[in-house]
């Protein structure tokens, strides 16, 4: 035998001698919540926060007070790298296993999965992210979006603005410039936008990042230098927000008229530009930092004992408290449809119902151990976003601080094109199904 | 009209009348230019000596800065990490050379090609095992890199010159002059050049094939710790810088495979066509047109010198 | 002792020369054909089906079409992400335009948009060579991902810049959107491959196959005994882009339902180029292993260590997936440069004389 058949034999082996269909653990006996997660890849800066916020809330759930309702939950990741195929994939292969939900996480795997969610009777949280239209619950009973679209984001920064502008009249003649990577992600913010525009004259500047260029965005920056927008909001996601405040600090864009998206707010976005990034402001829905009892059960129940994937200096940290936030949602979701349903362990089809009918007020928050953590949200039958308020954080130098009351978006306006959107989806999407759900009580 | 106005008038009004803009401009794409061809010159120097169009440079540039940032991370010193991680491209050098480059010795280019998008893989899975995915700061302050910026006042407005640029560029300078030095005037560096023109003819001289390997490897992975340390105090570390190197590519074919200052040249035609393009021409095409002129302005050139600017001229004979 | 050729004797020329003269071979085919159209539908769980076989097969369609050009004609490209996203684009803008028209034949008929573009972006290969060519399709790549994520009238203007698969039916049963199955998918995809297939194997079995294998050899050569460069490199872009294409609407219509532009990046072209290369460079069977060990390999991968009760992070597995990928295609390589088409060769040859070595 020569080197090259063993060599051959060793790689034959492996190729063939797998087993071919997937296991796993079986859902009979908890709810089984999957977690897309994309902890590899590009953007996994944003990515593993996110998902070990969201592990491990539900994890301390089993560990405090087992599971809920009694029933334990079956938390199980599925690693996407932001890749739509590996995504789909995933999808592919939870869905056997009775999912309550999917957080695709990722605007390209969001999508997809609305046409399917409807089918598979598994309903799609994308917490502020995926497509704006799909708050319409009338047309998208699957999908749910709390608490805010990205349209009610970028009409907060413009109420913000007007604000700091004295009025939302003073804004007539300024220049609002947006930065955002140029992909369905980014240009979501649009179409809002240039309706706002229209309505408070102010000029809206374009400055689309090419995903190639995330990291080189001298040209960009040229352009605001040369237009010298009044303020700048930035939809971007990844290696690019660093890359755009490094710029910003560069190009001595005053920091405090550079606003992030929720998106653009994790601590790794600022890092790199530490005191130069000092008052760069981000929208945010949930609080910074560990004085939350949510989070100092999380650090008692799972984090010191060993059961987490984080490290313990990154809990409370933005992302990570989103991602702690989302699976919130989730349990808050879970238990309605157990109530809802009077079953202990609950499907898809309940899940929808208890998502449909949720209310976080002021009250359970505080309950749940987590007082002012994020405003107070519901959704409804119709409105599957809840269209709820935010704030903006403010980088300090080296971490986030509450820069901002509670913004509410300006829903008068951003209503209506959500309305639009949602029946232009439906007719482009020939035979795209009613709704046949009904409504339940709260 | 209007559209002949705004693709051959409007841009050169813009210039004449924001002069500061033009030559910010002009400062940007030279140093973008510049770190282009930092990239540009890792490929060359493995394709030179090996016929391996090295498609690994990209993520050896990653690996070479999360490796630094790792160490620094867990609590080595910057320069000791830096020399850690010099050893370590060497020991990948040695590992290519004997586990990859030897065993497929004279096989066809592209097989050669689709081996270095194995070491890609293999690359990206390690230095995510051992170091993680999410995104790191560039030690750049730690290691002796100036931080801030000089401005210039000039023509009413100003120009801004980062200090980090400057290094950057002046770095990249003496990598390349110390390059072109060894190239010419030492005995490894004339072996080299042997081993470039013919593999057969060197070997039979007694020109060691796998030192000479090793070497360029070696060499191309400095000029990737180099390139790392620049894009990433620029931005961050992180496995998204991997897509800058696709942007060496066109580069390349107007520089030429197999020359280095062809890397330099075309670099810098690159970066500053690309900037002035998108700058003045971008908005008249809808914006994001830098992703592809590089590769236009290549291909213009291409068409008339089919192997680049400064490549050696293809013979062909039957 | 079963696969042996023995007192099969050929009568005439044409079955001499057949593309499958070993009796065994037909049965062999006849063999996978039957599993791939009979048990595969009536037994495969619904994620073998959606998440391997439609995949596997759309990827063997555009690897076969990449083949075509560069393991037939020797003209290496970077541009089949951008030429898949063509076919796609151009279905989807058909089926809005004309929603009453039969969504297969726009599936195909968009394979003639992406031949026409491919076409325009081989024109440089009469000047460019090798490694220069491949850089230069890049500019097609780069392009042409530009154009749908900047110009809005490909997708229609639609505000989240992404494409969406309407719901088009054929004799009433739904082919395309959520609501079709995924057993009509398949075998919309099925047929789809099998027919191509089976063209694109005349294809390269004749004279113009000839003329493509003569150019990758050596052009010079093929242009003194009269073979004309220009009609004969066009003519394989074109071939090659109407594969692609038509593998890109089926990737979008058949199994993404939705796709956002980044879907056809330069990531693609990487992926089917692996595929040909590691299945076997002008090697129509070496298409479909390469798409089987690049796209399922990962797959299967993955549940190694849940099946073999290992507790892994799901990123860890990623991490070690990606260096056994990277590892594999090395040994691969070092292994068989030709791939896996020349592995399977030389299995059947010995298994042709067994027990004896030659």
């Amino acid at each position: 035998m020569t080197m090259k058949s063993y060599l051959l034999g060793a790689a034959v082996a492996v190729a063939a001698g797998l087993p071919l269909l997937p296991v796993g653990a079986s859902a009979a006996d908890g709810i089984y919540v999957p977690l897309f997660s994309y902890r590899t890849g590009p953007f996994a800066g944003s990515g593993t926060p996110i998902v070990n916020g969201m592990a491990d809330y539900l994890n301390m759930l089993n560990e405090r007070d087992g599971g809920i309702g009694g029933v334990k939950l079956i938390v199980e990741e599925c690693e996407t790298g932001y890749d739509t195929k590996k995504g789909l994939e995933c999808y592919e292969q939870v869905k056997s296993k009775n999912p309550v939900l999917t957080n695709p996480y990722s605007t390209g795997i969001t999508l997809p999965l609305i046409g399917k969610a409807a089918i598979d009777k598994i309903p799609v949280l994308s917490m502020a992210y995926g497509l704006s239209a799909s708050a319409d619950g009338s047309n998208f009973p699957w999908v749910f979006n709390p608490p805010a679209t990205y349209w009610d984001g970028a009409s907060m920064f413009v109420s913000y603005v007007g604000k700091q502008e004295g009025g939302l009249d003073k804004l007539k003649g300024k220049k609002l410039g947006l930065v955002y990577l140029d992909a369905p992600y980014g240009k979501e913010p649009i179409p809002v936008l240039e309706a706002l525009a229209k309505d408070y004259g102010f000029e809206l500047k374009l400055y689309p990042v090419p995903a190639a260029e995330m990291q080189n965005q001298s040209s960009q920056w040229l352009n605001i230098r040369r237009d010298r927008p009044d303020w700048i909001y930035l939809q971007g996601f990844g290696a690019m927000n660093p890359t755009a405040v490094k710029e910003a600090a560069k190009n001595s864009y005053p920091m405090d008229h550079l606003i992030g998206n929720w998106w653009a707010g994790g601590d790794d976005d600022a890092r790199p530009a530490g005191a130069d990034a000092k008052g760069y402001l981000s929208l945010d829905f949930n609080q910074v930092g560990t004085d939350f009892p949510v989070i100092q059960d999380i650090l008692k129940h799972v984090v010191d004992k060993g059961k987490s994937q984080t490290p313990k200096e990154k809990v409370g940290e933005n992302l990570y408290n989103r991602g702690v936030l989302n699976s919130m949602i989730i349990a808050e979701g879970i238990r309605n449809a157990q109530k809802l349903s009077g079953k202990k362990v609950i499907d898809g089809t309940d899940m929808r119902r208890g998502l449909e009918t949720l209310v976080i007020s002021a009250a359970r928050l505080k309950e749940m151990g987590a007082d002012g953590f994020a405003a107070p949200m519901a959704v409804t039958c119709a409105d599957h976003s809840g269209h709820n308020a935010a704030y903006m954080a403010k980088w300090d130098g080296t971490k986030w601080t509450k820069g901002s009351d509670w913004i509410e978006p300006i829903k008068a306006k951003v209503m209506p094109l959500i309305d639009e959107a949602s029946k232009a989806y439906a007719t482009a999407n020939a035979g795209w199904p009613k709704r046949s759900e009904a409504c339940d009580a709260k | 009209m209007d559209i002949l106005y705004k693709a051959f008038i409007d841009p050169f009004m813009q210039m004449g009348a924001a002069p500061d803009l033009f030559v910010q401009t002009l400062w940007d794409g030279l140093v973008a230019g510049v770190l282009y061809s930092l990239i540009a010159l890792g490929f060359v120097l493995i394709f030179k000596a090996s016929g391996v169009f090295n498609f690994a440079q990209g993520i050896m540039v990653v690996f070479a800065a999360l490796t630094l940032v790792g160490l620094h991370e867990k609590g080595v010193p910057a320069y000791l990490a830096l020399a850690i991680t010099i050893g370590i491209m060497f020991l990948l050098a040695v590992g290519v050379e004997k586990l990859m480059l030897r065993p497929l010795v004279n096989q066809p280019d592209i097989i050669l090609f689709m081996a270095t998008f194995g070491l890609t893989y293999f690359l990206i899975g390690f230095g995510e095992l051992i170091f993680g995915g999410d995104p790191k700061v560039m030690i750049a302050t730690q290691l002796g890199l100036p931080r801030g910026a000089i401005d210039f006042k000039f023509a009413g407005g100003f120009v801004s010159l980062q200090k980090i640029d400057i290094a950057a560029t002046i770095i990249a300078s003496i990598m390349v002059a110390s390059l072109a030095i060894f190239f010419q005037k030492t005995r490894i560096g004339r072996a080299l050049r042997a081993v470039a023109d013919s593999h057969k003819a060197a070997l039979s001289v007694g020109i060691s094939l796998e030192q000479i390997w090793v070497i360029v490897w070696f060499a191309a992975g400095l000029v990737a710790l180099a390139t790392g340390i620049m894009w990433g105090a620029r931005s961050e570390v992180s496995f998204a810088l991997e897509i800058i190197a696709l942007k060496a590519l066109p580069v390349l074919i107007l520089g030429g495979f197999t020359s280095i200052p062809g890397a330099i040249a075309g670099g810098v035609i690159i970066g500053v066509g690309e900037k002035i393009g998108e700058f003045y021409w971008g908005p008249l095409l809808g914006s994001g047109i830098e992703t592809w002129l590089a590769y236009v302005i290549a291909l213009v050139f291409l068409l008339f010198r089919p192997q680049g600017l400064f490549g050696e001229k293809i013979i062909e004979r039957i | 002792m079963l696969y042996r050729e023995a007192g099969q004797f050929k009568s005439s020329y044409t079955a001499d020369m057949a593309v499958f003269p070993i009796l065994q071979d037909r049965i062999g085919l006849g063999i996978v054909l039957f599993i791939a159209v009979v048990i595969i539908p009536y037994f495969g769980s619904s994620f073998l089906i959606q998440a391997i076989m439609i995949p596997f097969l759309i990827f063997s369609l555009a690897s076969i079409g990449l083949n075509l050009l560069t393991g037939y004609t020797g003209l290496l490209s970077l541009g089949t992400g951008a030429f898949m996203g063509v076919g796609a684009y151009a279905c989807y803008k058909l089926t809005t335009y004309f929603p009453g028209v039969n969504i297969i034949v726009w599936i195909l008929a968009s394979g003639f948009f992406s031949a026409a573009v491919g076409v325009v972006f081989g024109l440089p290969s009469l000047r460019i060579k090798g490694f220069y060519l491949a850089v230069a399709t890049l500019a097609a790549q780069f392009f042409l991902s530009w154009c749908f994520i900047r110009q809005p009238w490909f997708y229609n203007y639609n505000t989240s810049g992404a494409i969406e698969v309407p719901t088009r039916a054929l004799f009433g049963i739904p082919v395309t959107g959520a609501t079709s199955s995924f057993t009509t998918r398949y075998f919309v995809v099925l047929g789809i491959v099998i027919v191509m297939t089976w063209l694109a194997s005349n294809l390269v079995h004749g004279r113009i196959g000839r003329m493509w294998m003569a150019v990758r050899d050596m052009d010079l050569a093929a242009e003194l005994i009269g073979i004309r460069l220009l009609q004969t490199k066009l003519l394989a872009f074109a071939i090659s882009s109407f594969y692609s294409g038509v593998a890109g609407a089926l990737l979008v219509f058949m199994w993404y339902g939705s796709a956002e532009p980044s879907v056809f990046d330069v990531n693609l072209s990487f992926f089917i180029l692996f595929m040909v290369i590691i299945g076997g460079l002008g090697s129509l069977t070496g298409s479909f292993f390469g798409a089987a060990l690049i796209f399922i390999l990962p797959i299967v991968l993955r549940y190694i260590p849940p099946k073999l009760g290992i507790p892994i992070q799901s990123a860890t597995v990623d991490h070690i997936q990606y260096m056994v990928i990277g590892a594999l295609i090395v040994i691969f390589l070092i292994a068989e440069p030709a791939g896996l088409a020349r592995l399977w060769q030389i299995g059947k040859q010995k298994l042709r004389v067994w027990p004896f070595p030659y």
